[in-house]
């Protein structure tokens, strides 16, 4: 049998495979030194290289009402069909406006850039409809855009918001990260409330503690405060925080 | 212990302690569910404790079963190893893999025909597709490789499983978080992190199961009467470690309250995105990739009883492929806000990955030289070498979608989904196809299949479900890609989005056709199986299944 | 020659490879060579990856990432195609950025332009409320018929564009709440009725026969005059509609008008000037002055 080819010398490299065969410890550590490496150097500098996120104006962490909408947002799973994440690609801003920044989902507990775009890019769809168009749009799309492939959520506009342990909430957030102050969590509730209801007579205070916030009555029913009032505040803030103005392009080229 | 007139023996220590933890849990449970407002939580919490109750029952039950316990290790000199937990997880595979087709094939009408949404929160498309994917590849794919895993590291160690209550208990406690994960979508409980959508109190009970898993697999391992470790357990060790960092680094939350299902990731933004991306995909490279590799080099060549191809390759793939793959990541977040650098290192390390992916195929496909004339008279062989060839396709796509100019086209349209579903269907279900219709004969201890023939018009009708499936996404992937950034002569967008919504209408309804197809493949071979373990003819207990491989002594 | 060899490796005939002289459950392993190509082409793509990583940013250091050599950044690249999107634009049509709305109807190279970058900002911006074609819905109004509620001039059009109708906290939006007679307690049920029968009868429409259409006329001259004008022909300058076409916003049903009375509607159209650019708005103006009753 001499044809064969490739004989293996005994001292052949291949051989030294023999530890991680003849070892499950070794091979156990085997493994993990080698999926270590790339998660390392691909996540580490992401939390210390300083122009990861960008230096803008205006961002501020949600606020109690609008926390409560994103909640619903994440619960409906509107995430599988819409991203908020505009790419710097010319056809995306014209469509879109200008592209996201890392900033701008800063506070975002889970992200939602999303992967999926079923549906159009949400990421500054603040302020680009009427709270009764969005209304209308959740509670049967195809009566606005006949063509459209949206589920209906009618059920949000009928359900009240339970809002009991927001504070709770915030404190959570805080927790990882997002600057919640003291008198935030205190007066959790409360700002909820106000942002939801015409005329509160806490309003400044909401006002104060939140900069840009938009107080009103979100689905046509000032008496009670919906599913649909915190989702549609939280649609109408998407995209209207960072002051595109004010934001240098240059300097944050990275 | 017989003066008691019982007939209870000791317990063994794996059915004390299981006893004790699981009656100790029962009552602060109960008061969580009494607590809770949260009415999902609430249901949650109630079969957590309903499930620590039938624990305690079972164990008490194993402890007046005549059975010797332990059970012995070997039996007149042969391993004496331990199936029942692989026949379970084998027909709870098969059974949540239909199901997950079933909601696949739902959802895909629904992006056909919207009405059935039914506009019902429980109904409705956001909350159905986390439920077919978690269904799929956790329950349907877990549960696949938990139970081959355990088939194959017995055999190929010679040992029986380590652990006496233990891999009951990892098979049980892992189709329970399934339970969590599938109901909880539909009741709204989600993190919103796609693959990763259970709550914090299903993740930690996962963490628990999974580290038994690994200690189970590491244990068994110890036991081995091989010198060596075969390769397929090198690829499902790799599978099992891995998954345990991914899981536990994506899954970093912050519960609102342990009355709350809520909780919040530690991280938010742009850190949040590179983490989940490098869970994501690695829930790909070593849940749907290095895990069914390890199936592979079992049951391919085991199939058509000839060696492996390649022992050098086997090698060489597996370190390059688990290196590589940890750092393909950001391909996911081409053009993102995540930093230029990384998503530079994503797509080259994608690239690089190209050839250690199909170091797999190469291993499995040259494994059937010397037998390819198999191929003509066993659909099981046939579905396998198949699920080679649609892994190298969707590893092939793989890289080419990961170079940022193919991406900015492909990202966010259903061309990702026709290469998922190439991947999914062709290569992850066809290779456990296989694997299962090996196995449930092997199990029962059944000569044969009930019908070769079922399990040709499985092969055709499913192959041909998928042909339907992924042509229809590319075409309408690209051509989604395409609309979205057409400009007209003078220089402005041509199609408005919604014009590129009702453009994909045509082959939504291809897909949920190619998908109806699939759904009724796996049907027959449920039937299929179904007849085999209740009509097959008895086979004499027997160590060899199928043919041993063909060789002579060296000189 | 096989002196080499493991005394268990054995010979395969089939592939004239040797084994490696291991067994597990009956399976074996052949000892065959990396096959040539793959390994070439791993190596090409090890290389190709190296050379990328020279040219592009790639590696995470202490304070920054390598830059790569020619200075690529995908948000400079971006500025340096939007800066020749607004050069081929400007050269097509160096006019609609200075032209005044006349001059742009008035040139035909300008009006195709415009009509074009109109088309497309309209798809993606009002045809949610307004119907791709612009043929409104309930609620949102047509633009394509020649029925105006704030006007129907390109000057008017474009002020409704730039800061909208009724959006809060923009100080130049166009204003004007029809009061909700029924809800603040101005009118009674009964004389609501009476004034939408009214209404009704304005519209050319039948009426209930029970109804006091004196009382409607009394009462609409008293209450709703003021801005639907004393014949209900409308008034622009309030966007109060003109009620005696068939045309209408939320419907002239019954049930429809009464609810309008009862509660009022006050649509909110959203402003665009804070969302699209100047040219953009410009270019809207004069693709919906088009559509169909451009005044
Ligand atoms: C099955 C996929 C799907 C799901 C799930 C879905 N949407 Fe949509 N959405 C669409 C499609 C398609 C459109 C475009 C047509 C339209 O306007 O209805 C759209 C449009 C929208 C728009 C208008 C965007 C624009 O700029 O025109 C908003 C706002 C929106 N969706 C919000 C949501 C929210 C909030 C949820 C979850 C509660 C959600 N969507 C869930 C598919 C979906
Ligand atoms: C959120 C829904 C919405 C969107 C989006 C929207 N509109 Fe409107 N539009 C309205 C409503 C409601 C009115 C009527 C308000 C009223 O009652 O006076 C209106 C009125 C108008 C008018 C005045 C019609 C008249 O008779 O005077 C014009 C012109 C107009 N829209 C054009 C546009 C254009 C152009 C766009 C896109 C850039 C747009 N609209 C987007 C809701 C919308
Ligand atoms: C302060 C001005 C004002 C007064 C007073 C007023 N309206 Fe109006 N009306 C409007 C405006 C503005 C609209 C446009 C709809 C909207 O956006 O609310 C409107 C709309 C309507 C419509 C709906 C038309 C359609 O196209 O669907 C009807 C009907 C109507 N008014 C009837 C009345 C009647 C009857 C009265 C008196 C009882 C009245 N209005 C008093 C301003 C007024
Ligand atoms: C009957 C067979 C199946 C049908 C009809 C089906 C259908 C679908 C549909 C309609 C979607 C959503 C696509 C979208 O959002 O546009 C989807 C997503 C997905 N499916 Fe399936 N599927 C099937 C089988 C499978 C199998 C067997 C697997 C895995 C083993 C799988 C894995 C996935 C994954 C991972 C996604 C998410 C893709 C992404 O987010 O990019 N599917 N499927
Ligand atoms: C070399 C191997 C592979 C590479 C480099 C690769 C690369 C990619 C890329 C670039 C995307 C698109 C990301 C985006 O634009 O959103 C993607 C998506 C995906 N791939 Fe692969 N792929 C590979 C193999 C596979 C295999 C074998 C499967 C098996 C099922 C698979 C499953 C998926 C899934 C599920 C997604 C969708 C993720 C999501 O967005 O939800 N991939 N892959
Ligand atoms: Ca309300
Ligand atoms: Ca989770
Ligand atoms: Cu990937």
């Amino acid at each position: 049998m001499s044809s064969i080819e490739n004989p293996a010398p005994r001292k052949s490299l291949w051989l030294k495979h023999k530890i991680f065969e003849t070892n499950s410890i070794i091979l156990v550590i085997g493994v993990l030194l080698v999926i270590s490496v790339g998660g390392l150097v691909e996540i580490a500098p992401l939390f210390y290289l300083r122009n990861t996120i960008e230096k803008v104006e205006g961002m501020r962490p949600y606020t109690p009402l609008e926390l409560a909408g994103r909640a619903i947002y994440v619960r409906e799973g509107c995430y599988n069909c819409h991203s908020q994440m505009i790419r710097p690609l010319r056809d995306e801003i014209e469509r879109y406006g200008p592209y996201s920044l890392a900033a701008e989902s800063m506070y975002d507990k889970p992200f939602q850039w999303g992967s999926k775009r079923t549906g159009p890019d949400l990421s500054r769809v603040g302020g680009k409809y009427s709270d009764e168009w969005q209304l209308g749009h959740l509670n049967q799309p195809r009566a606005l855009v006949p063509q459209s492939i949206m589920p209906g959520y009618p059920f949000l506009a009928k359900t009240e918001l339970h809002f009991g342990d927001i504070a709770d909430h915030l404190r959570a957030n805080r927790g990882g990260g997002v600057p919640y102050t003291d008198a935030m969590i205190a007066q959790a509730a409360s700002d909820l409330e106000a942002q939801a209801t015409p005329d509160h007579p806490r309003a400044a205070e909401l006002e104060a503690r939140y900069p840009k916030v938009q107080i009103r009555d979100f689905d046509g029913d000032p008496k009670r405060i919906t599913e649909a009032d915190a989702l549609i505040a939280y649609l109408q803030v998407l995209g209207t925080l960072v002051d595109f103005k004010l934001y240098d392009t240059k300097a944050n080229i990275r | 212990m017989a003066a008691t007139g019982y007939p209870i023996r000791r317990a063994t220590t794996g059915e004390m302690g299981g006893l004790v933890l699981a009656a100790g849990c029962v009552l602060p449970l109960i008061i969580i569910a009494a607590l809770t407002p949260d009415p999902a939580y609430a249901f949650h919490v109630s079969l957590a404790a309903v499930a620590s109750l039938v624990a305690v029952f079972l164990i008490g039950n194993r402890c007046f079963s005549p059975a010797p316990s332990p059970a012995p290790q070997e039996i007149d000199g042969k391993p004496n190893y331990n199936m029942d937990p692989v026949k379970f997880a084998t027909v709870a595979a098969m059974v949540w893999g239909i199901a997950g087709f079933t909601v696949g094939l739902i959802i895909a009408l629904q992006l056909a025909f919207p009405d059935l949404n039914f506009d019902l929160p429980w109904t409705n498309f956001g909350r159905m597709r986390p439920l077919h994917t978690s269904a799929v590849i956790f329950a349907f794919g877990g549960n696949v490789l938990i139970g081959t895993s355990f088939y194959v590291v017995q055999r190929t160690s010679r040992a029986r499983l380590a652990g006496d209550i233990a891999p009951w208990f990892v098979i049980l406690g892992y189709n329970f978080f399934i339970v969590l994960a599938g109901t909880g979508y539909l009741l709204g409980i989600t993190q919103g992190k796609e693959y990763a959508e259970p709550e914090w109190y299903a993740d930690l009970w996962l963490t628990i199961v999974w580290v038994v898993y690994l200690l189970v697999f590491l244990a068994t391992l110890a036991k081995r009467k091989e010198p060596h470790i075969y390769v397929a357990n090198w690829f499902y060790l790799g599978f099992i470690l891995t998954i345990a960092v991914l899981h536990i680094g994506n899954n970093l939350a912050l519960p609102v309250s342990i009355l709350s299902p809520k909780s919040y990731v530690i991280w938010s933004g742009v850190q949040d995105a590179m983490f989940q991306w490098w869970y994501g995909h690695n829930a790909v490279g070593f849940f749907l990739t290095a895990g069914f590799l390890a199936i592979m080099y079992y049951f391919v060549p085991k199939r058509a009883g000839r060696p492996v191809y390649s022992y050098r390759l086997s090698i060489i793939h597996f370190w390059a492929l688990i290196f590589l793959y940890i750092w393909a990541g950001p391909h996911h977040l081409h053009y993102t806000a995540l930093p230029d650098w990384a998503q530079t290192l994503g797509m080259t390390f994608s690239i690089m990955l190209w050839m250690p992916s199909w170091g797999g195929m190469i291993n499995g496909l040259m494994t059937l030289s010397g037998a390819w004339d198999k191929l003509r008279t066993d659909p099981v062989l046939r579905m396998m070498v198949v699920s080679l060839a649609f892994y190298g396709m969707s590893t092939f796509e793989g890289p080419l979608m990961s170079i940022k100019a193919v991406n900015s086209l492909s990202h966010y349209t259903d061309w990702t989904i026709g290469h998922v579903h190439s991947g999914a269907l062709g290569w992850v279900a066809y290779i456990s196809f296989g694997a299962i219709y090996c196995l449930v004969p092997w199990l029962w201890n059944r000569r044969e299949l009930y019908s070769l023939k079922l399990v040709n018009w499985h092969f055709w009708i499913s192959t041909l479900g998928i042909v339907f499936y992924i042509s229809a996404m590319w075409v309408s992937g690209i051509m989604q890609g395409l609309m979205w950034r057409a400009y007209t002569s003078l220089g402005f967008l041509e199609y408005s989005f919604i014009e590129t919504v009702a453009a994909m209408k045509p082959y939504y309804v291809i897909r949920a056709l190619g998908g109806g197809l699939f759904l009724t493949g796996a049907l027959i071979m449920a039937f299929n199986l179904w007849m085999t373990v209740r009509h097959g003819t008895v086979d004499a207990p027997s160590d060899d299944h199928a043919l041993q491989p063909q060789l002579v002594p060296a000189q | 020659m096989n002196k080499h060899h493991d005394p268990a490796s054995e010979f395969d005939a089939a592939t004239g490879q040797s084994t490696t002289g291991h067994e597990w459950d009956g399976i074996r392993e052949l000892n065959t060579p990396l096959p040539r190509w793959w390994l070439g082409i791993f190596y090409a793509t090890i290389i190709w990856s190296l050379g990328y990583w020279v040219i592009y940013p790639a590696w995470p250091l202490l304070t920054d990432a390598t830059k790569g050599v020619i200075g690529y950044a995908s948000r400079q690249e971006i500025e340096d195609d939007l800066a020749i999107m607004r050069k081929d634009r400007a050269a097509l049509a160096s006019g609609l950025a200075d032209a005044s709305l006349e001059q742009i109807k008035a040139d035909p190279a300008l009006f195709r332009v415009a009509m074009a970058q109109g088309k497309a900002a309209f798809g993606d911006n009002c045809a949610a409320c307004h119907g791709v074609g612009g043929s409104g819905g309930k609620g949102y109004p047509n633009l394509n018929d020649d029925e105006w509620l704030w006007g129907g001039s390109l000057a008017a059009i474009q002020t409704t564009l730039q800061h909208g109708i009724r959006v809060a906290g923009n100080n130049d939006t166009r204003v004007s709440q029809m009061p909700a007679f029924g809800r603040d307690g101005m009118l009674k049920k009964d004389e609501i009725s009476a004034v939408a029968n009214h209404v009704r009868e304005l519209a050319g429409l039948s009426t209930q026969p029970k109804a006091d259409l004196a009382l409607g006329r009394k009462l609409f001259a008293e209450n709703c005059a003021a801005c639907h004008g004393p014949a209900g022909k409308g008034n622009q300058e309030l966007g109060a509609p003109n009620l005696t076409d068939a045309i209408s916003l939320y419907g002239m049903d019954l049930a429809s008008v009464t609810e309008t009375i009862t509660n009022s509607r006050n649509g909110v159209m959203p402003a665009w000037g804070q969302r699209l650019d100047p040219t953009t708005i410009k270019a809207l103006t004069v693709y919906v002055h088009s559509l169909g009753g451009g005044q």
